[in-house]
């Protein structure tokens, strides 16, 4: 997206030999400042006219005034102001960019011209009565953005405000990455904590640290001004002092032999075991909840990872699956089932589950075996629909309760252990994950994993090789049909009773938005992509409302910029990337008699698979 | 005795005859050339043999098989392995990955197996790794040690052809079709290429059917020749004889080519 | 003849015969039965009167002209760039929704009942105009950088596209459902050769007729429409043939956005409620009738929108009806997804036949 505007200077330098080097010196562009100003302006009042503002008006990230909505706002031109001020790419030996007062003038440029279009959309909002077209443009949202002045004088404010915001950003964009990265780390920390309050306040009562909880946070909402200094100057001081060790861990993890390697895994697992064992109790309730709901969806995630990661089918009908698994649990194990109520526990109920999950899988594989990838998607979507409907329907009322659903789930017992509360739910849903997890790590690697890679990669190829294509379409399915059965089951029993509006499209796409971000065929990346994206809506209700919103920007903003998700797998980095790591590998191979040939004029094999 | 025999076979694009009522015979340990101007129905011939594409007619017999009408993996099972004119490697796996996958027709475990790691399951993992690393080992040092784990879109043009012949050696085919296998080589790697058929043949006991331009290579590795023109085979026998019949020459050539040939 | 009954004959060896082939040909037999078997129930059964079937093919023509219109922005799109464009739904929502604004205003200022002509083509002017910026800047925005990449990042694109979309309008305009205002001019109906027609479907009909007119001479005729033809065949002969391809494809967008514009003033015509989420299922029906008439093919789009309107509009009376199934009106959407299934299934190509862009090989 940055492209500078290329200020051609030769520089006279003189190598070590003295001769001429012509070498072009890029300045940051001015322009470029002010298309991000002109960004940051509709971004501003985007975000305004969508109830966003008023909606995080409400919490309060650090005391006394410094609310979500202030904190937006003044992040806007910030981050605009450090977009514009960072200086352009430099290429060793070819292009070199200069830093200086441009840099500082391009970032107040940005938030000056952010400044002033808010301020434009003040004193028309405040001219005219949008209200009965732009519902979100109330008189509170106004107070907000006028910081609860005149309109005439917010527009001075605002542009000031802005200027020197986006003035601050850019300094921060040319300050020297040893200081840069502390201050950016600082800042998001004290941020995270201030957002998160809940969490921290609960795991510092939970490890007994009260004392820490009230000289950091606030009674009345936030955190106190010296508890907010206190986290930045620390953070900052860690980072500083990390500085020095950068990439020493990853590079020990390397030099580490085979067996060195292994024992420290185990030991980071065993270590991890029992963090998730004593997490319930230090976390309370409300965030176990909150960690129960994760973990189904992370069940589902890996399901799908599954499913589209490693097999590069894009399923976006999952939710059928999920909602098959409840639904068969639901009429087994419920007294209140209408049809047939044989009222099984949950653990004799589960094979008939699976082996309805694996039906499924086959009954939606099956139609689409010889369907290419988009057509794939948008059946698969039809059938989860259709799943819902006929959930829902008035002929199938007798048998699965239509819109009124199924009640009287009973709780999943372990002899006196009983799956209740949310804790207890918890170790319940880890129970389910840490399989599957093992599961999805064991099918990777095996014939029936690398024939799905295969599969991905190029499918006619694949099949000329052997692969029955049939078969490892349909296991696809089933693996994922089956995992996302178990979410649906764990789901039906913890909240006791199931109605088919739970089983909505929204889901499938939560579901393939938290793999595509965390990182497709990526466990870790899953592992992540569900924290973030479903724990965030969870603890900040302020977000829920916008959920769908963040996912679909955030889905655009992933396949623009980073395809392979955040944690992505190694072989997808490699896909997506190849042009880079072509050029990398080329620098670092030396091989005497062979010619490095790409295959097409862009280093990728133009009959690659299609994820 | 025949290991392959082609009978009639023609494959139709809308209106154009892509293939033209061909007949092929192979014998097994033989190595032919398939070859012909650009357009010919070449790669389109070896497209039908693997089951890529269904044939119009015709029948294709291999090893007492009619091949017509199977998927392509079922031919594979059978015995006949491909490689591509412009080499379509897996290039996110890695090299050895490649191979190993290769293998799949030949080996059987399932789901349930890879899940619960039985002892079948790992043996046979095992096995498969070696085979994969011994079957690039045919090719020197140039694909083993630290090559195994690399990706193959980081391998040179030359490796990757070998690694696809690799591929396609451990699919424990008996008939392997070669796609240009020397298009876009240098001299030396092209010589090397020559060979490598060469042992392929002598050393591992492949037959062999190659589509070629260069004929330097057709003429070092042919026991046949067969040429193409239009989807039709206008000419059969040892390469000697071909590079003398006037309808290849014309094929390639142009009538007035083919006669200045002649004359000079 | 000899030529069919050899080829039949090579394909359908009987040793070669794979299950999957089997399932399949099950699966279309199967359904061509039952509805076979419905639909006699139905008919036979007199539930509906001859003139009530009518005006369910009616309706279903006036649904379907709403969607061989929105059919024609996927077709075209499939057909130049290769992905479906997951937001074209919102593209006809959003121009929907402004229109509803239009119409709000005009229903105030009384022009609405007073100048029905004037007022249907101004609301029509700001629905296309809304559909075709909005379809032009998520070309640009979400898009165009992406022309190289593989097929399937595109198409999650525009699943990204398509929620925030959705819930950028709820948040800017609200969750509430929004009624177009009611048209004295277009209430009532009349008889035509036996047949009843609403005033609002007839002009939506006519409409509907109109705009694919305007397009197929649009597209066959002029200049640009060439281009658009040529970039759609094979974007890279067309570059070095000189064509704008950047500009051509934006030109495809603002055609389809058009049509979308449009549709959204002849749905709000006969449905008259719309909200943030009503570009969903029409938009995914619209694919749907698409690829039932053949993707990238243009006449395919119109042939599909229509025989998919009548399909969902008749279906479920016609054959979940005879199974005796309660409430099958319910069942609308289903009978729209299967139709989707069964026709990628039995016939991927579409009615019509594929006009795709080159695959290099």
């Amino acid at each position: 997206m940055t492209q500078a505007t290329e200020q051609v200077a030769k520089a006279d330098l003189r190598d070590q030999a003295g001769r001429e080097a012509a070498i072009q010196v890029r300045d940051v562009g001015l322009g470029q400042a002010l298309r991000l100003g002109l960004l940051g302006g509709i971004t501003t009042v985007f975000i305004s006219a969508i109830g966003m503002i008023e909606a995080f008006a409400g919490r309060i990230i650090m005391q006394p005034f410094l609310t979500l909505s202030f904190t937006a706002l003044l992040l806007i031109p910030l981050v605009f102001g450090y977009l514009a001020g960072k200086k352009p790419p430099e290429v060793e030996g070819l292009t070199r960019a200069r830093t200086g007062p441009r840099n500082v003038l391009a970032g107040l440029l940005a938030g000056v011209l952010t400044g002033v279009l808010t301020g434009l959309f003040v004193l028309v909002a405040n001219a005219i009565d949008l209200r009965d077209i732009f519902i979100a443009i109330s008189p509170r949202l106004l107070n907000i953005l006028t910081f609860d002045q005149s309109p005439s004088s917010a527009l001075v404010l605002l542009v000031l405000v802005g200027g020197v915001l986006g003035a601050l950003g850019s300094l921060v964009a040319i300050a020297p990455g040893r200081w840069r990265r502390p201050l950016l780390g600082a800042f998001l920390w004290t941020l995270t904590v201030g957002l998160l309050e809940g969490v921290f306040q609960q795991v510092l009562r939970g490890l007994r640290l009260e004392a820490v909880n009230s000289f950091l946070f606030s009674p009345l909402g936030g955190l106190e001004p010296a508890g907010a200094l206190t986290i930045f100057v620390l953070v900052f001081a860690l980072y500083v002092v990390l500085e020095r060790r950068r990439g020493s861990v990853s590079a020990r993890l390397e030099a580490m032999s085979d067996r060195e390697r292994r024992r420290t895994m185990i030991i980071g697992v065993v270590a991890l075991l029992i963090v998730l064992a004593i997490l319930p109790q230090i976390v309370g309730v409300f965030l176990s909840e909150v960690l129960v709901n994760v973990g189904i969806y992370l069940l589902m995630g890996l399901g799908l990872n599954i499913v589209v990661g490693f097999a590069g089918l894009l399923d976006l009908g999952y939710v059928a699956f999920f909602a098959v698994g409840a639904y068969v649990t639901a009429v087994l194990t419920s007294p209140s089932s209408p049809f047939w109520a044989p009222q099984l526990t949950f653990w004799v109920a589960l094979p008939f589950v699976v082996l309805v999950a694996a039906l499924a899988g086959i009954m939606v594989g099956t139609p689409v075996l010889r369907m290419r990838g988009d057509y794939l998607a948008i059946v698969t979507l039809g059938f989860g629909e259709i799943a819902r409907l006929l959930f829902v329907s008035e002929w199938l009322v007798p048998y699965v309760g239509g819109a009124q659903g199924i009640l009287s789930i009973p709780k999943v017992t372990i002899g006196a252990f009983e799956a209740r509360t949310p804790p207890q739910l918890f170790y319940l849903v880890m129970a389910f994950v840490l399989l599957t997890i093992y599961v999805s790590w064991a099918l990777k690697n095996s014939r029936i994993g690398r024939a799905w890679m295969a599969m991905r990669e190029d499918e006619p190829v694949a099949e000329v090789i052997g692969i029955d294509i049939v078969q490892a379409k349909l296991s696809a399915f089933v693996v994922g049909a089956v995992l996302a059965s178990f979410g649906g089951a764990i789901f039906a029993t913890k909240i006791g009773s199931i109605f088919p509006n739970s089983f909505e499209i929204l889901v499938s796409i939560t579901v393939l938005v938290l793999i595509i971000v965390g990182g497709m065929g990526s466990i870790p990346g899953v592992i992540v992509g569900a924290l973030v994206l479903v724990g965030l809506p969870e603890l900040l209700r302020e977000f829920s409302e916008f959920r769908l919103l963040f996912y679909g920007a955030l889905l655009i903003y992933m396949m623009l910029k980073k395809p392979e998700g955040f944690i992505p797998a190694k072989e997808r980095m490699r896909e997506l990337h190849q042009e880079e790591m072509l050029q990398d590998s080329w620098l670092r191979e030396t091989e005497p008699y062979d010619r490095e040939t790409p295959v097409d004029a862009r280093g990728r094999d133009p009959d690659a698979g299609l994820i | 005795m025949a290991l392959l025999e082609i009978s009639q076979l023609t494959k139709t694009f809308g209106g154009l005859m892509a293939i033209n009522h061909l007949d092929l015979h192979v014998d097994e340990g033989e190595i032919v050339s398939v070859i012909g101007p650009n357009g010919a129905g070449k790669t389109t011939f070896f497209n039908i043999i693997t089951g890529m594409f269904q044939p119009d007619e015709g029948e294709i017999w291999f090893n007492g098989h009619n091949l017509v009408g199977l998927r392509p993996n079922k031919i594979l099972e059978l015995g006949v392995a491909r490689t591509f004119q412009n080499v379509r490697l897996f290039p996110n796996m890695t090299v050895r990955q490649n191979v190993m996958v290769a293998q799949h027709a030949r080996t059987h475990s399932g789901l349930l197996a890879a899940i619960l790691r039985t002892p079948g399951f790992r043996r046979e993992e095992e096995m498969v790794r070696q085979k994969a690393e011994e079957t690039l080992a045919f090719f020197g040092n140039r694909l083993v040690g630290y090559r195994f784990d690399q990706p193959a879109f980081v391998l040179s043009y030359a490796n990757r052809r070998r690694l696809e012949i690799a591929r396609a050696m451990a699919t424990e085919a008996t008939l392997i079709l070669l796609d240009e296998p020397t298009a876009g080589m240098n001299p030396r790697e092209t010589i090397e290429m020559t060979q490598l058929i060469g042992r392929l043949r002598d050393e591992k006991g492949y037959t062999i059917i190659v589509i070629e331009h260069d004929m330097q290579v057709v003429r070092g590795v042919s026991d046949q020749v067969v040429v193409l023109d239009y989807g039709q085979k206008i000419a059969e026998g040892k390469y000697s004889e071909v590079a003398q019949n006037e309808r290849v020459l014309e094929a390639y050539l142009g009538r007035q080519g083919a006669q200045e040939h002649a004359a000079a | 003849m000899a030529t069919l009954t050899k080829s039949i004959r090579t394909r359908i060896n009987l040793e070669r015969i794979n299950w999957i082939t089997v399932v399949f040909w099950t699966i279309g037999i199967v359904s061509l039965v039952l509805i076979v078997w419905g639909s006699f129930n139905s008919i036979t059964s007199g539930r509906l009167s001859a003139a009530q079937w009518r005006d369910l093919i009616v309706f279903g023509l006036a649904q379907g002209g709403v969607y061989a219109l929105l059919a024609l922005g996927y077709t075209m799109v499939y057909g130049v760039l290769g992905f479906i464009n997951f937001a074209h739904g919102e593209v006809f929502m959003s121009g929907a929704m402004v229109g509803f604004f239009a119409a709000s205003a005009l229903d105030d200022a009384g022009m609405w009942d007073n100048q029905p002509a004037l007022s249907l083509l101004i609301v029509l002017a700001v629905a296309m105009a809304t559909s075709m910026l909005v379809a032009v800047l998520i070309e640009r925005v979400a898009y165009r950088p992406l022309r190289a990449a593989p097929r399937l990042i595109p198409l999650i694109t525009s699943i990204g596209a398509s929620f925030f979309l959705q819930y950028s309008f709820r948040g800017l305009f609200g969750a509430g459902i929004k009624s177009y205002p009611q048209m004295a001019a277009l209430e009532g109906s009349f008889t035509i050769l036996g047949l009843r027609i609403l005033k609002s479907q007839s002009l939506v009909i006519a409409g509907a007729v109109l705009m694919m007119v305007g397009l197929y001479l649009f597209v066959e005729r002029t200049k640009t429409g060439k281009t658009l033809r040529a970039v759609a065949e094979d974007k890279e002969i067309a570059a070095l043939m000189g064509i704008d391809v950047d500009r051509a494809i934006v030109m495809t967008f603002i055609v389809g956005g058009a049509m979308a514009g449009a549709a959204a003033l002849l749905y709000s015509l006969v449905f008259r409620q719309v909200s943030f989420f009503t570009g969903f299922f029409p938009g995914i029906k619209a694919f749907t009738a698409a690829v039932l008439g053949g993707i990238g093919n243009i006449a395919g789009a119109m042939v599909g929108g229509l025989v998919l309107g009548i399909l969902e509009s008749v279906g479920p009376s016609l054959v979940l009806a005879g199974f005796n199934i309660p409430a099958f009106t319910q069942l609308k959407d289903v009978v729209a997804f299967l139709a989707l299934v069964l026709v990628l299934i039995l016939r991927p190509t579409g009615l019509l036949g594929e006009r795709l862009a080159e695959e290099r090989a």
